[in-house]
């Protein structure tokens, strides 16, 4: 405050306003002033409302997340049973969300890359495909196409009694898909160490292949030679150790299969429809990215000589990629608060299990509706921050 | 889900603006101002809450709400009614949205202590048990080991389930569901081997399928369930008026009273049922209510039985028999203390 401005005349004597007429100075204390009223504006409301809730009688805290919880749930990844805490419930729930966000954002990306780049395509049918899928499946509210997926189809699946088998060892019926489950014996900690150097060795060649064709101009295949060492060296070593791995056969018993990995209907409804909505946005998305690119760039780049491919994996993608990510992010947001939706079918995610029965069993709205609300908050942040930071990587670097 | 966020919105702002304790006598002032009484139920249960065709609204709680209408405002039919949901009901009566809420609740402890709630008594005593498909051939729960089991979320339903099946050593996977529509898409669909619920609405919801008699109700019953309406706490006025509007109709059957002789029976020499039709006694000005408010009750929604045989009993699709639910002097258990 004691700085005078600078560049303030030549030679002319500056004259220091007072402290409340100095616009610097005004600034900062209102912007005090207004952090000091939204904090007592909210102090007041948590205060008012837990004064309230409890003249009412209504038990408020957080001590019921150490209570036992008494109900099951359907899918969890972590284990989990009924004698397990109301916060137990909160995490089963909350990986159950996550999966089936991060399971639906992979398969969306896939996709919808694939959509967006058919839709340019100069193929007539693969172009005019695309875009009936793609007009069609964002027209309809995502609700109902999760109910189609799950009533319509998980109809008409047999029951498990009559399931399709799929070979021998893996059957689809109406109460999910049954896979073998892999059970790893002695050595397989092996494999997985020979896999994990093959990953750091294949860095290292793509290091030395990018150095080595920036100073000499020699190209060297990459990827293909990566891929090879990836999937061959584990493998080889999984045969040598003479196979490490057995698999758990599901088998009917009672009204189910026991043993196996089971996949719930619930999860392959949600996810289909989670995907194959989210991926036209997606689809559209990249298709403005790559014709956002002047095709002057194209041409450049032909003229230069260079293969097709080529062109659109060092040229055009990259170019694009600064158009696609950030509307990709909130498409990314999207999916993510859709999964919400699950409730409707059944699928045990955050809302289902958590604001749904332990909201219901232990009647705390209040505090549960708060804590849903902070996860998904701090879920959507998550990504907005990765995401922007991954833009930030691909962004135009100007030399 | 709209609703339940409405429903989450008026308990916050019920919590951040109401002035501390301002709500006692203000339900029976609200519903008389209002000219109606705001009766939540559920979002469609054959025989206890459900809209007809013309979307009239009928079922035993359907019915114990127009009888609060009747003894508060002289008209049964003065009821607005909020479908909700198993997980919207406690919020929206804690928030004030509704007056009552009567929507086959099961009354437990924790709801009756923890909730800032208060059961205003039973109007039908139930018990929690399994239907299947006969195609299945299971003749007992016991035989369910390994099942998949669909159920609605938030009803006390899931926790008895899980003790039932630990309790005997059983292992079963549950489908959770919104509302007892999905649940019994669910369980039509093949997804679960077995439905379970409150006996009453596993009847109820066995005429929603397509083939009635495919389904099968099996004996076990594994659970307490009695279900009434429920009130806000602190609000001791309206406590009293439910109840005994609910109890004025087990006394009327117990009296002999019903809709079509109440006129009669006013000149009863019975003092018992002077003083409930207000002849003999002023029962109705100790509540706060008219002098008539059992009379307008038994003459516009009828007695405890009328209403039983309409909705749930003999008179209805789902052909419950009386069982718990008669009279403690016919062998069952439903008993009103004395009105005087």
């Amino acid at each position: 405050m004691s700085k005078t401005p600078e560049g303030s005349g030549g030679g002319a004597p500056v004259v220091k306003p007072p402290a409340y007429r100095d616009p610097r100075v005004r600034a900062i204390a209102f912007q005090v002033l207004t952090v000091v009223v939204l904090v007592w504006f909210f102090w007041m409301i948590f205060q008012n409302t837990l004064h309230n809730m409890e003249s009412r009688g209504i038990t408020t805290g957080f001590g019921f997340l150490d209570r036992a919880a008494g109900f099951g749930i359907l899918m969890s990844l972590i284990p989990y049973d009924e004698t397990m805490t109301y916060g137990r419930t909160f995490i089963v729930g909350l990986l159950n969300t996550l999966m089936v966000s991060i399971l639906g954002i992979i398969l969306a990306t896939i996709l919808g890359f694939l959509l967006g780049i058919a839709r340019l395509s100069k193929n007539w049918l693969i172009a005019k495909i695309a875009l009936v899928y793609v007009e069609t499946l964002r027209n309809i509210p995502l609700l109902l196409q999760i109910f189609f997926w799950y009533i319509a189809v998980l109809r008409s699946l047999p029951s498990p009694k009559q399931s399709l088998g799929i070979g021998t060892s893996a059957f689809l019926n109406n109460r999910g898909l049954y896979i073998p489950a892999p059970v790893t014996e002695s050595g397989f900690g092996v494999v997985l160490l020979v896999l994990a150097a093959a990953i750091v060795g294949v860095w290292f060649m793509a290091r030395w292949a990018k150095a080595r064709q920036m100073a000499t101009g020699q190209p060297f295949p990459t990827f293909l030679a990566g891929l090879g060492i990836i999937i061959g060296a584990p493998l080889l070593t999984f045969l040598v150790l003479g196979v490490p791995m057995s698999l758990d056969y599901p088998a009917l018993k009672g009204f189910n299969f026991i043993g196996g990995t089971r996949i719930i209907p619930e999860l392959m409804a949600l996810l289909t429809a989670l995907t194959m909505y989210t991926a036209t946005f997606i689809a559209e998305i990249v298709r403005s990215g790559i014709q956002a690119v002047s095709h002057g760039q194209t041409e450049a780049a032909n003229s230069l000589g260079l293969k097709t491919g080529t062109t659109l994996r060092l040229i055009v993608i990259p170019q694009a990629m600064r158009v696609i990510i950030p509307p990709l992010t909130s498409q990314y947001l999207n999916l993510t608060k859709n999964s919400s939706l699950a409730t409707a079918i059944g699928y045990p995610d955050l809302v289902s299990v958590f604001m749904g029965t332990t909201l219901n069993q232990t009647g705390q709205a209040v505090e549960i509706v708060a804590m849903t609300m902070a996860v998904y908050l701090a879920i959507s942040l998550i990504i907005s921050g990765l995401m922007n930071w991954y833009n930030k990587s691909m962004a135009l670097k100007e030399r | 889900m709209n609703k339940m966020i409405a429903a989450l919105a008026g308990v916050a702002a019920a919590g951040i603006f109401a002035t501390g304790s301002a709500q006692a006598a203000e339900t029976l002032d609200a519903v008389k101002g209002r000219g109606e009484l705001v009766c939540g139920v559920s979002t469609g249960l054959p025989g206890f809450s459900v809209p007809d065709d013309k979307g009239a609204w009928t079922g035993i709680d359907v019915d114990t709400c127009r009888a609060v209408a009747a003894a508060v405002l002289g008209d049964a039919n003065k009821v607005k009614f909020v479908p909700l949901t198993a997980k919207e009901r406690f919020t929206a009566l804690q928030s004030g949205e509704i007056d009552m809420l009567s929507r086959n609740t099961t009354w437990t402890a924790t709801r009756d202590t923890s909730l800032g709630l208060n059961f205003a008594g039973v109007n039908y005593y139930d018990g929690q048990g399994f239907m299947v498909m006969k195609s299945l051939g299971v003749k007992s729960a016991k035989e369910l080991s390994g099942a998949s089991v669909c159920i609605q979320s938030g009803t006390t339903t899931e926790l008895n389930l899980a003790d039932y099946f630990r309790l005997n050593g059983m292992e079963y996977s549950s489908v959770v569901f919104d509302t007892s529509d999905q649940t019994i898409q669910g369980f039509e669909a093949g997804r679960c081997d077995m439905l379970t619920s409150d006996q009453s609405q596993l009847y109820s919801l066995r005429t929603k399928l397509p083939d009635p008699s495919a389904a099968m109700v099996l004996p076990e019953v594994i659970s307490k369930e009695p279900l009434g309406p429920v009130v806000r706490q602190g609000d001791d006025e309206w406590f009293n008026i439910v109840k005994w509007s609910l109890f004025a109709m087990v006394n009327a059957e117990e009296f002999g009273i019903t809709s079509a002789n109440v006129d009669e029976m006013k000149d009863s020499k019975d003092p018992n049922v002077g003083r409930l039709l207000g002849t003999q006694d002023e029962l109705g000005p100790q509540m706060g209510l008219d002098k008539e408010w059992a009379y307008n009750i038994v003459k516009q929604v009828g007695n405890y039985s009328e209403m039983f045989e309409r909705t749930v009993g003999m008179g209805s699709p789902l052909e419950i028999a009386r069982g718990l639910n008669a009279l403690w002097s016919n062998g069952g258990i439903m008993y009103a203390p004395p009105a005087r």
